[in-house]
């Protein structure tokens, strides 16, 4: 059984702005959601994270995993860029999906942020207040943040958009690293190229849909079609 | 001036306007930052004119115990207008807007029709700017709201690390599985019950003045959540005490006296922020 299948999934507000997807995710693999602008890329993502109900079809989880060992790392909200908290509160907090009523953090959450934090390199960030940082290190403290949550699967929302071509490749190779370390990945992204060389399986979704590995998607009508478009750019 | 001060001390009545002017300013400034911070300044406003409009209702029926009725019309605005969040048709600061004046406007009109009492300006500039009524607390009344300020501070404490993660970032709090509208709904239901008990101290078209100039205030000094909190919390205790007592002295209204201290509170802190490069 994967850690999440959907079958014949419609995604949208009240009415679909998909066609019907197949998917599933298996334990570490590394899966982008491609396609166009407008194509309900975003729409998918919060279904799968239950955030929003399907308006047709399922999503199941399976493989131990529950809907709430899903890690999130969403795009930046307008309230974060000023907020006042520090890096250590920001990422803590990730621990509180698990803590149910039970009012403030144990040891072994503090722990837990500890390692993520030192994870993700940004240890000697934590006193520091969070919108005063680069967007490279923002992210850094948000995926530090999904990792105090779950260690099991992150899912990713553009998690390059706004960064630098070098904090881009960081975060690329971030990423890369978590998922060889056992996390699994699904990444909405724009960026094609990235996410072909880091993939393991591509769902393109748009007018028409398309799901498979990586090798399938580039010989695939679909996959060149959209690289071709790409690469004109 | 002290001598005087010590003098009104003597009086009960002074020690219940102290004793509850500082708790509700305890309370009210908790929230502040979240409201801040979700773009909801103004529900303080919204919420107290709903009060009002609640209140004129409760005095044309000749309620006894007007809170009755206060109290379960305001958490309901209050849910209604936290609950609009992103996906409603009128967005968060228009649904403010409608609520607030259409409650204003009702509330007047009401007290016009179907007057009881003699002095209507006097009445109606009493419930906006708040009223004496915080120097003639009866005992009952301290000791009821002493329980809901503590219940408040209590509620708040315990749930902290939660309404910061929802207020910090709600998706993601969804995402992991923490019943996000639950805390929203309480911080509605906690922001409603501030209201009705701030209502007696500055009245109701000052409200919004309790509720974000301690957070804003502590907002230009400190750079995390917990210390912007807890200054927050000092800064509105410090003014309302000071407010209380400069309007006993010098014998100004108690409403806006607090707010006119507050306004002096934020703009050193906004200096001193600026100082210290932050």
């Amino acid at each position: 059984m994967s850690y999440i299948t959907a079958t014949d999934l419609e995604v949208g507000y009240e009415r679909p702005v998909t066609q019907p997807i197949n998917f599933k995710v298996d334990r570490q693999d590394y899966l982008c959601i491609v396609g166009e602008n407008g194509a309900g890329k975003s729409t998918l993502m919060k279904t799968i994270l239950g955030l929003i109900q399907p308006v047709g079809g399922v999503v199941t989880t399976g493989d131990g995993l529950t809907k709430n060992d899903i890690g999130y790392l969403p795009q930046q909200t307008v309230v974060q860029r000023d907020f006042p908290a520090s890096v250590r509160e920001i990422v803590l907090s990730g621990c509180q999906g698990r803590a149910g009523l039970r009012p403030f953090y144990t040891k072994q959450e503090k722990e837990l942020a500890v390692n993520n934090m030192e994870r993700m390199g940004i240890s000697e960030l934590k006193d520091r207040c969070y919108r005063e940082l680069s967007g490279g290190q923002q992210q850094r403290v948000l995926l530090a943040r999904a990792l105090c949550a779950t260690g099991k699967i992150l899912v990713l929302d553009e998690p390059v958009s706004g960064l630098d071509p070098k904090a881009t490749a960081e975060m690329y190779e971030l990423i890369g690293n978590l998922n060889k370390d056992g996390v699994t990945i699904i990444m909405i992204s724009h960026d094609i190229n990235a996410a072909l060389r880091y993939a393991t399986h591509i769902l393109h979704i748009g007018a028409k849909v398309f799901f498979g590995t990586k090798e399938d998607y580039l010989h695939s009508s679909i996959g060149k079609e959209f690289l071709a478009g790409d690469n004109n750019d | 001036m002290i001598e005087k001060l010590i003098q009104y001390l003597e009086y009960p009545f002074v020690r219940y306007a102290l004793i509850v002017g500082v708790l509700i300013a305890l309370c009210s400034s908790l929230l502040g930052v979240t409201l801040v911070l979700k773009r909801y300044s103004f529900i303080g406003d919204g919420l107290s004119h709903v009060a009002f409009g609640a209140m004129t209702v409760a005095s044309v029926m000749n309620l006894t115990n007007d809170m009755l009725l206060i109290l379960p019309v305001t958490v309901v605005s209050a849910i209604l207008l936290l609950r609009s969040g992103k996906n409603a048709k009128l967005k968060g600061d228009a649904a403010i807007a409608l609520i607030s004046v259409s409650a204003l406007a009702f509330g007047y009109l009401l007290m016009n029709l179907f007057s009881t009492s003699s002095n209507l300006s006097g009445d109606v500039c009493t419930t906006l700017f708040g009223s004496t009524s915080i120097l003639t607390l009866t005992k009952k009344e301290v000791i009821l709201c002493v329980v809901l300020s503590l219940a408040v501070v209590a509620v708040f404490v315990l749930f902290y690390n939660k309404i910061f993660a929802v207020t910090f970032d709600e998706d993601f709090a969804k995402a992991s599985g923490m019943k996000a509208n639950a805390f929203n709904l309480l911080i509605a239901v906690i922001i409603a019950v501030i209201i009705v008990l701030a209502m007696n101290l500055v009245g109701s078209l000052l409200i919004s003045a309790l509720v974000i100039f301690p957070a804003l205030s502590a907002m230009r000094l400190f750079k995390n959540f917990k210390a912007v909190t807890i200054c927050s919390a000092v800064v509105s205790v410090v003014c309302s005490f000071a407010g209380i007592v400069i309007s006993i002295l010098a014998g100004t209204p108690v409403g806006s006296t607090i707010v006119a201290v507050g306004v002096g509170v934020f703009a050193i802190c906004s200096v001193l922020g600026r100082i210290m490069g932050r």
